[in-house]
């Protein structure tokens, strides 16, 4: 790949900035605009920008799909294993009142759970696509 | 601008340029979407669709070569330009029967929607309300939605993924 050094420059400066950012969404989604989503989304534009860069080969090093499959799987069944819990704490399905001392507690804990699910699979799953994607060209 | 930028799409021949163009339409959606106080949504749509569509769209480019442009003419088709202009003017005219944007008493906002701006804080925490709706009071919802992706991710692995065995 033709190297632009301002390009290059630029993007190392932006990579770990937007991977923060998409932490922040992460984690503040409670109190700010955001949640798992719009997180994970962000997370994956940030590694996909950095292997725009760096090419592929090099990600794909450092992030392997076998680690991209397990979170996808990880992610879905953090949510549905907070769900489950709940139930065997003599609550509804999903209702995550009972995993705190308080009601206010648990919904807390069980929404962050939810979140971080929801924001690891859409992030392993985005950047799956990609890999699938830009990886075709190689064979 | 939505507007002349979508018809500029469908106007153009260059594939590198149509992809181009649907990220800046995609950009424009999400102001659009900050413009009305959709401040999650429009993260997502410049993120998705600016951002990733595009480079997948490129990506794709780079795989299929650039087909020979076709210099049919444009030439003016009357049932399918009737049916768009209809169906067009039906749905506009069906906006004025709309509530006006951010009417409190929109049907929309008089059934559940009094409930979760005036409860959520004490039910459910968060100070803000879309997560409280998102991830508790629509739970299932929303589990069925990350399925769903990741239903979509474990099918383009399937399809694509694999990188081929060298068959040497």
């Amino acid at each position: 790949m033709r190297r632009n050094p301002v390009v290059s420059e630029v993007s190392d400066l932006l990579v770990p900035a937007i991977l923060l950012f998409g932490l922040y969404v992460q984690f503040h989604g409670d109190f700010g605009p955001g949640g798992g989503f719009q997180a994970g989304v962000i997370f994956a534009v940030g590694i996909i920008l950095y292997a725009l860069i760096h090419g592929l080969e090099k990600t794909r090093k450092s992030i392997p799909d076998n680690i991209l499959y397990v979170c996808m799987a990880l992610g879905l069944l953090l949510f549905a294993g907070t769900g489950l819990i709940s139930m065997f704490l003599d609550g509804e399905f999903l209702n995550y009142s009972v995993l705190g001392k308080t009601p206010l507690a648990g919904q807390h804990l069980g929404i962050l759970l939810i979140e971080l699910g929801i924001g690891i699979t859409v992030a392993a799953v985005l950047i799956t696509l990609f890999y699938a994607f830009a990886g075709r060209r190689n064979k | 601008m939505l507007a002349v930028t979508a018809i500029a799409l469908v106007r153009l021949h260059s594939l590198f340029a149509a992809a181009m163009l649907t990220g800046i339409y995609s950009l424009l959606c999400a102001s659009l979407f900050v413009l009305m106080d959709a401040v999650d949504v429009a993260f997502t749509e410049a993120a998705v669709g600016a951002g990733i569509i595009t480079i997948m769209l490129l990506g794709t480019l780079a795989l299929i070569r650039e087909s020979p442009d076709s210099k049919e003419p444009h030439r003016l088709q009357i049932l399918p330009m009737a049916v768009v202009v209809i169906t067009g003017a039906a749905l506009i005219y069906a906006t004025r029967d709309m509530p006006a944007f951010g009417d409190p008493y929109a049907p929309a906002h008089q059934h559940v929607a009094p409930r979760y701006i005036e409860k959520s804080g004490a039910e459910v925490g968060p100070p803000n309300i879309v997560t409280s709706v998102l991830a508790s009071y629509r739970g299932y919802d929303t589990l069925g939605e990350v399925t769903v992706i990741f239903t979509a991710g474990v099918g383009v692995i399937m399809l694509l993924g694999h990188r081929r065995k060298d068959r040497s």
